[in-house]
């Protein structure tokens, strides 16, 4: 089975066993400052870590190409507090500029 | 069940629609990372959990293995763990009803059922339904078309696509990003997903950073 059809199933199968699991084990088993404390953090490491990942690198060589120009467009979208879509957009917008004509 | 009120209606049924308009940012940057319009269609039909369907294609985009991707997509997904918790004491079923519940629990029924809380104990189920379900279709539907979109342009780097995608992480990040203290925290994961990168197979350095996050998490 190819990688891509693997992850599918798994990620599949494991977010239902997360959001299931919620729905049935007892309320106070995770009621600890501490999970809830972490269960904040740990999304902020993993996005901005897939930010990072996916803006300046190819495999495992770090680059700088025209991805970043897209997602400075995208920092600035957000400090303008434009909505999700006009974000998305504007990256892609300026992206795909620099890509074909520079 | 009784009458829903129209505001509970209004609420969601907007929120299913934006939200679910992203589905084509998901669909398409699937394609431009080598998932078939088929397996996009599947994770957003199965997974249906944005920030961790982002997080599978875009660690398999990036080179990485297939236990690196489901890890990574499965700690964004405890989330939804705990508003299951959370709404389970409100919805009480049992059986297939709470097979399709925890199927429907994200970010946005849980918070519109939360923002319900206030107008009654019904208002906040019929949020939860309406917003889950309401998300559901939109998130299917748009992926659908993103996918589809994508695999007719051929090149997708010349439409901007491998860009799109850390826009998007990084639309889901930002809101979050509310005190020092998370900022501080997205930086150093940051600074240390880009220092693994030559070091890590691909994709591993993305889910070190969840350790950084839980010794932040038990140190205070």
């Amino acid at each position: 089975m190819s990688p891509f059809w693997i992850a599918v199933i798994g990620t599949s199968l494991i977010a239902f066993a997360l959001k299931y699991s919620g729905h049935s084990i007892p309320p106070q088993w995770l009621e600890h400052p501490k999970i809830a404390r972490i269960n904040a953090l740990i999304p902020i490491a993993l996005l901005s870590a897939l930010v990072a990942v996916q803006t300046f690198t190819t495999k495992t060589t770090v680059m700088i190409d025209h991805r970043l120009a897209g997602v400075s467009v995208a920092v600035i979208a957000l400090l303008l507090k434009a909505p999700f879509p006009v974000v998305v957009l504007s990256a892609a917008i300026t992206s795909a500029a620099i890509y074909n004509w520079i | 069940m009784s009458r829903v009120e129209a505001i509970t209606v209004r609420d969601s049924l907007s929120l299913s629609l934006t939200v679910g308009a992203y589905g084509i940012a998901f669909g398409a940057a699937s394609v431009a990372n080598g998932f078939s319009v088929l397996q996009s269609c599947l994770l957003s039909l199965l997974t249906f959990s944005g920030a961790s369907q982002f997080a599978v294609i875009g660690v398999l985009g990036a080179g990485g293995s297939a236990i690196s991707g489901i890890a990574t997509a499965s700690l964004l997904g405890i989330r939804n763990g705990l508003y299951g918790l959370i709404m389970a004491p409100h919805l009480k079923v049992k059986g297939f009803k709470r097979v399709i519940a925890a199927q429907i629990t994200i970010d946005e029924s849980t918070a519109i059922a939360l923002g319900a809380q206030k107008r009654s104990e019904d208002a906040m189920r019929h949020g939860f339904w309406l917003t889950g379900f309401g998300v559901f279709v939109f998130w299917n539907l748009f992926t659908l078309a993103g996918a589809v979109g994508a695999q007719a342009m051929g090149d997708t780097r010349a439409w901007g696509l491998d860009s799109a995608v850390p826009a998007a992480f990084l639309g889901l990040v930002w809101p979050r990003l509310e005190n020092n203290r998370y900022r501080a925290l997205a930086i150093t994961s940051v600074v240390f997903a880009l220092a693994m990168t030559p070091i890590l197979p691909a994709g591993l350095p993305i889910i070190a950073t969840a350790f950084i996050a839980i010794a932040v998490g038990l140190r205070r």
